[in-house]
């Protein structure tokens, strides 16, 4: 009897798999249900040419939200976009919005943004969904206790037709981080850290769920942060367990269940955390209270360090494909092994991303930027995640606090994150950056990228140079 | 998609880990609406010079390799973007076959839809591969998928393990879409149920 008791114990991603498994037939991929599905002009439009050509029809228009943020200008966004294939893209995002009949945010809507912040802004997502986009940075929603996961324009193409996915089943990985983070380090100094401790692939095959007292602490738009950089660190999804934050976040939403249903989806939401004593096929752990404000020195986001500390040497590591891959780091983003990270120089800070371009973000870095000039030579930009977020720190007067400090106050896109909008670094260049990729090129052919968090951007944009803001 | 028919091919060597999808295709070639064309602009960043001549200092650059289909490669290929467009230039250049340790699972996913076999081996057979590769580069290996059987003329072929919905559908070309369609009645069925559990998705 207890042995059952034991096997029957699950973990949220065991639950959520079970729950929208719609067909498991011998010698095909189980087929699994789709509840939402988040698009945006770059990865869609291979996969509408592909269901025109084959006569089929979107099965399901209203589990589809669309949104402009790739491709899509941060300034004089009254004026015509200058590329015309990026105009071309933008035009194909509208029409096949258009003529399927699904909920576009297009440039001009107040609604618009990136795709990542606009749609938990809207109460799109929520607990127990299945939910993809053709995007790796699904992972955010995540944060809400929804499996989402990025997919390929052919899958794209499937969940349109379908409304389904053959899935393989991954396995579990529990990240437990315990204790508190220190004042001065955020969610973002525990992704880049997680991925600093297992590797990029370290994740590859597993779906992570985040647990311990520091994930419970941070607000959902950390633990939005967090999951959107589960990618980062090789995994399928990331997920955090929904509790009271989450309700609270998602009442009174525009798609939150309201009224009669608002009880019954609570009801079934709080049946989702894992199982006491429910088995992950791997757990990592980390206490909060060790980890420093962190910054990416290579080309993948494993490469990081603490800011204290410095560029490692190729021969502090003893792995060989790691000594190899710190040797061709060093090269591309012209760095010494030995460098102290508050040594080194930056041109440009970005703030803004899917990872880091919600409110919260903008009122840490403009608390940090406050009374602060950016130093001479160095490019700020501050770039955020909606219109939404835009009035928001607009009307807390963030704007103007970036604006006295030298920054520029830029339209919601994706931006620098990864430079197809004309915002780029060019060769040499070395940025701060709020993102989630420094892997070479991201920013731009030869651009040189630092993952960092909004706080330590905005000091080392007022500095010229990396700063440990825990002595500021 | 074609059907994966056997082989023998150049085999390529990339010895280099954690290659990402913006290196295999760089966001600047992201904007296009149509599947087609991307081989030209293959491993951008690396393949060619700021003047738009060829590298020569980059692997596939190499004579050698010209007009290979088979790409051996370093731990954790494709890992970072979710774009398909990355197998659409790696297949558009005309590779068919990657082999490597391991890949991101988007990336994975993905070289599947596209006609490309991604064979998994592991370390210890990988560097046999590329040791016999960089002794004799232009060295054609055979990729049997029916029989999961590689051959190279050195004596390090091997046999590999594959997911049989994914060969089935390399084998004979078929799309995906149409197999999950059979399913159509349990899908609704599915909505159905759905529709009751959860109402406030549907109201």
């Amino acid at each position: 009897m207890q042995a059952l008791e034991y096997a029957m114990k699950k973990t949220m991603y065991e639950k959520i798999w079970d729950s929208h498994l719609v067909v498991d037939a011998a010698g095909q991929a189980p087929l699994l249900y789709v509840d939402r599905h988040l698009m945006h002009e770059v990865t869609s439009p291979q996969a509408f040419e592909g269901l025109r050509l084959s006569g089929r029809k979107v099965r399901n228009p209203h589990s589809i939200l669309a949104t402009m943020d790739h491709c899509v200008p941060t300034k004089n966004r009254d004026l015509p976009i200058a590329d015309p294939i990026a105009k071309k893209q933008i035009e194909t995002m509208a029409e096949n919005c258009r003529v399927n009949g699904l909920k576009l945010y297009d440039m001009t809507d107040p609604n618009n943004g990136v795709i990542h912040v606009v749609v938990p802004e809207h109460g799109f997502v929520h607990p127990g969904m299945v939910v993809v986009c053709g995007d790796s940075h699904t992972a955010t929603h995540g944060a809400f206790g929804a499996l989402a996961f990025g997919i390929g324009t052919s899958e794209v193409e499937h969940v349109m037709a379908t409304q389904t996915l053959p899935q393989k089943k991954s396995k579990t990985m529990q990240v437990v981080v315990n204790g508190s983070l220190s004042k001065y380090a955020s969610a973002k100094d525990i992704a880049l850290a997680i991925t600093g401790k297992i590797g990029t692939a370290g994740g590859t095959g597993y779906v992570i769920e985040y647990t311990g007292s520091a994930i419970r602490d941070l607000s959902m738009e950390g633990r939005m942060t967090l999951c959107n950089m589960a990618i980062e660190a090789g995994a399928r999804a990331g997920l955090v367990a929904p509790d009271e934050k989450t309700y609270e976040y998602l009442k009174g939403r525009e798609f939150a269940p309201s009224g009669q249903y608002w009880d019954q989806a609570l009801a079934y939401w709080k049946s989702l955390p894992s199982d006491e004593g429910a088995e992950f096929d791997a757990t990592v752990t980390l206490d909060a209270a060790d980890i420093a404000p962190q910054v990416s020195w290579g080309t993948s986001p494993e490469q990081v360090v603490g800011v204290d500390g410095v560029v490692p040497a190729p021969d502090s590591f003893s792995d060989e494909i790691k000594r190899k891959a710190c040797e061709s780091a060093l090269a591309y983003m012209g760095l010494t092994a030995n460098t102290k990270i508050t040594d080194i120089p930056v041109d440009l800070v970005f703030i803004g991303s899917c990872t880091n371009g919600r409110i919260e973000d903008f009122r840490i870095a403009a608390d940090v930027a406050k009374g602060t000039q950016v130093a001479p030579g160095v490019t700020a930009i501050a770039v955020p995640g909606s219109y939404h977020v835009k009035k928001q720190a607009e009307q807390e007067g963030l704007d103007k606090i970036f604006i006295e400090a030298g920054w520029e106050w830029r339209d919601p896109g994706c931006s620098m994150c990864l430079a197809m909008n004309g915002d780029e670094l060019t060769k040499g260049q070395r940025s701060a950056s709020t993102s989630n990729r420094n892997f070479e090129g991201r920013q731009g052919k030869g651009g040189r990228t630092h993952l960092v968090s909004p706080a330590m951007a905005a000091a080392a944009a007022a500095a010229g140079h990396f700063v440990d803001i825990r002595k500021l | 998609m074609e059907p994966y028919k056997k082989h023998e091919s150049i085999a390529a060597l990339m010895n280099r880990s954690n290659v990402d999808t913006d290196q295999i295709i760089p966001k600047q070639f992201l904007k296009k609406v149509e599947r087609s064309g991307f081989g030209q602009h293959l491993f951008h960043d690396w393949r060619f010079n700021d003047d738009g001549s060829d590298n020569p200092e980059f692997e596939l650059n190499k004579p050698a390799f010209k007009g290979a289909k088979i790409l051996v490669a370093g731990d954790n290929f494709g890992c970072g973007s979710s774009r398909e467009h990355a197998p659409w230039a790696i297949a558009d250049y005309g590779f068919n076959t990657i082999i490597s340790t391991s890949y991101a699972d988007i990336f994975y996913n993905n070289c599947f839809k596209n006609g490309i076999l991604a064979i998994k081996v592991d370390k210890a057979q990988l560097d046999k591969l590329m040791a016999e590769i960089a002794a004799n580069e232009g060295v054609r290996f055979v990729v049997d998928l029916e029989n999961q059987q590689v051959t190279t003329p050195g004596g390090n072929g091997f046999h590999f393990e594959i997911d049989p919905f994914r060969k089935g559908n390399l084998l004979s070309g078929l799309d995906d879409i149409g197999l999950t369609l059979k399913h159509v009645d349990k899908i609704t069925e599915y909505e159905q149920q759905h529709k009751q559990n959860f109402p406030w998705l549907w109201a």
